[in-house]
């Protein structure tokens, strides 16, 4: 057998993978299952809350975020989605799906933006994190769902962890890029009068690399409605089930009334956290 | 010197490079900077500077772009780390203590205006003169009264509620050195700080700082590459050349003794006329007598005679310059038997003033014939200044042209 006889499989990477995965599964399964509980604990937390409030209530408080951050226009936009999507009869599902959203994009903050600030203040790490972030972002998640679902089995937290691993990247990239675009005169006049590196990250970088912060977290939402439908193949809720389930069927309408909803729920809450990202000053 | 030395550095240098021991020991066998570039790849910001700055001084450092003025005056606050050497303020060695005591210092003690300003944009200007404040942990009440006072002192008080972005390019460097004087700190460290204001802004910025000065004494570093700006503020002038401090001394000192060729270029172009004052170009060369019983005509002729001269400068007993007396009116004195000096016979030439300029003696010069006499404040009698003397000094001024 000649070495670049490249019909063989010289290297069994695939087999080596498949037993690791299975050791993982058969040894530390639980391990798994209880490092789900926080995501699992405020999910379930968050859909409560969703479904339990009146839906008068919940396009209310929709509709004045839109107002506070963009203006009248998006507010009433925000109300005839809302609208549409209760008269579709997709109310429920677009509440697990916003509640998904909201449970990817806090864990995706909670843990992308530190180490966004890390990697903005250290080269090496930057480095260091640069290939995961690829990897994150150009993996396709089909890949990673199996291993997700045998891991933490199917349902709607193994489709918000897989949402995490991909949403995450550019939360991480837009804080860094943030930190290190502040001015390196005006961090240096902050040393010059005595300020701390704490200091100078809470007083000057953090503050000026807010508006590109919030246009990481605006791609990190962005990002995780996109995996919705994906997220559905893993037996996760929402609005991707009416998709999953109309392509199974062939039943064209369902499918398209869910894409319809995740479009105009990705363009109001796209449009809201843009507001949020150029807040005015008084 | 009677005055308190406040910042005196030793042997200061600072190598950019990853192995600043081997191109220290280059510099120090008396390698130029130029063979330590090409040797280790390793670039000389400052080398071995020395020199003192006293207590309430403007010390003003200049050089051209690339001379090492700016990583000198960060070594001074310790922004950029000395390779080695000794800063020493009040005594304590800034480029060996701890952090936390460096902090400290530059808390209270030591504040710094920058060229491009570094004003936060998002804060507003009133929260941008009380940054420091802030850092050092100040009452949020003694906080903004402070920086009103220092925004007061600077006229910038209607604008606390602005944000820096809408002021114009002089209003933002107020605001920067009103952050600094909030501070109210020992030393000023001012990097190039008008550099980037247009000349007539510059020049009342200028004012401004000496206004400040003048009310509270600090000691104040000013790098600049401006020449007349240095000549305008600086009671003292380091020169800096590759990362050297060429020479040290008051602009009078330098104007009329440079070191070198370097700083003589530095000055070509300068006009003498408007730096040089009465009391750095009189000479004390004429013939003076004092008016008292005893000292008569011929006394004065006598003395004429013996050192060449045609007129004679007459000052009372306490050396008050009182007028000039020619030889011609010597001789009749002498010729009517007259025996003392007789001030009603005396040429009333207007003194010039220690302090005037060149350019104030000039027209004195011209339509008078004798050398024109110099007077301190108290009108005492300080030298002359001839047409010979002046056009010596306009000449060695313009040689390296």
């Amino acid at each position: 057998m000649s070495f670049f006889d490249f019909d063989e499989r010289i290297i069994p990477l695939d087999t080596w993978i498949q037993s690791g995965v299975d050791k993982l599964v058969e040894n530390y399964r639980d391990v798994f299952q209880i490092m789900k509980m926080p995501v699992e604990v405020s999910l379930n937390g968050v859909v409560w809350v969703l479904t339990y409030l009146h839906p008068l209530i919940i396009i209310a408080a929709l509709c004045a975020a839109a107002y506070r951050y963009s203006g009248r226009k998006l507010a009433v936009f925000t109300a005839l989605t809302l609208m549409l999507t209760g008269m579709l009869g997709l109310w429920e599902e677009t509440m697990i799906t916003l509640a998904m959203v909201f449970c990817s994009v806090l864990f995706c903050a909670v843990a992308g933006i530190p180490l966004g600030i890390l990697a903005g203040r250290s080269d090496r790490f930057e480095g260091f994190i640069r290939p995961f972030l690829d990897a994150m972002q150009t993996t396709p998640a089909f890949v990673y769902l199996v291993p997700v679902v045998m891991l933490f089995s199917i349902g709607t937290v193994s489709g918000i962890l897989a949402t995490i691993v991909f949403a995450m990247p550019p939360i991480i990239r837009l804080t860094s890029l943030g930190i290190r675009h502040v001015h390196p005169e005006l961090v240096e006049a902050a040393e010059s009068f005595g300020a701390t590196p704490f200091q100078v990250l809470r007083r000057v970088q953090i503050p000026l690399a807010m508006p590109s912060i919030m246009a990481g977290l605006n791609q990190t939402i962005m990002m995780s409605l996109s995996m919705v439908v994906i997220a559905a193949l893993i037996g996760a809720g929402g609005l991707g089930m009416p998709v999953f389930l109309g392509l199974n069927t062939l039943d064209i309408g369902l499918a398209t009334i869910g894409g319809l909803c995740i479009v105009l729920l990705a363009m109001v809450l796209d449009r809201i956290t843009q507001g949020m990202g150029t807040v005015k000053r008084k | 010197m009677d005055k308190k030395e406040k910042i005196k550095i030793e042997d200061l240098y600072k190598i950019y490079g990853n192995k600043p021991k081997q191109a220290l020991s280059m510099l120090k066998s008396g390698k130029s900077k130029e063979e330590v570039l090409e040797k280790t790849r390793m670039s000389v910001g400052v080398n071995n500077a020395s020199f003192t700055i006293y207590e309430g001084e403007i010390f003003v450092i200049m050089g051209l772009s690339g001379s090492g003025k700016s990583t000198l005056v960060r070594l001074l606050n310790r922004l950029i780390e000395p390779t080695a050497g000794s800063v020493w303020l009040d005594g304590e060695d800034v480029a060996k203590m701890s952090t936390e005591r460096l902090t400290e210092i530059r808390r209270r003690k030591m504040c710094m205006v920058f060229q491009s300003f570094a004003l936060m944009p998002h804060m507003t200007v009133l929260e941008n003169a009380a940054f420091g404040l802030e850092i050092s942990g100040a009452k949020k009440e003694e906080r903004r009264e402070r920086a009103v006072t220092a925004l007061a002192q600077v006229g910038l008080e209607a604008w606390a509620d602005s944000y820096p972005d809408d002021l114009s390019g002089g209003m933002k460097q107020r605001v920067g050195l009103a952050r600094a004087l909030a501070v109210n700190p020992e030393v000023l460290l001012m990097d190039e700080a008008f550099s980037a204001l247009d000349p007539l802004i510059r020049c009342e910025m200028q004012d401004e700082l000496l206004k400040i000065q003048k009310k509270n004494k600090r000691t104040i570093v000013f790098i600049s590459h401006d020449l007349d700006e240095a000549m305008r503020i600086g009671d003292r002038i380091a020169i800096m050349e590759g990362g050297r401090v060429v020479q040290v001394g008051t602009p009078e000192d330098i104007l009329l003794n440079p070191a070198d060729d370097y700083v003589r270029a530095f000055f070509r172009g300068v006009d003498p006329t408007i730096i040089l004052t009465a009391k750095d170009i009189s000479q004390k060369n004429d013939v003076t007598i004092k008016m008292r019983p005893g000292n008569g005509p011929r006394t004065a002729v006598q003395r004429l005679i013996k050192y060449e001269k045609d007129q004679i400068y007459v000052l009372d007993e306490d050396e008050v310059y009182l007028g000039i007396l020619t030889r011609d009116v010597l001789d009749e004195m002498i010729d009517r038997g007259e025996r003392e000096l007789d001030a009603g016979r005396l040429n009333v030439i207007e003194p010039s003033r220690e302090t005037d300029s060149m350019q104030d003696i000039l027209p004195k010069l011209i339509s008078g014939t004798a050398p024109v006499p110099v007077v301190d404040s108290e009108g005492v009698y300080a030298g002359t200044i001839s047409r010979k003397q002046f056009l010596k000094t306009l000449h060695r001024n313009g040689e390296s042209e």
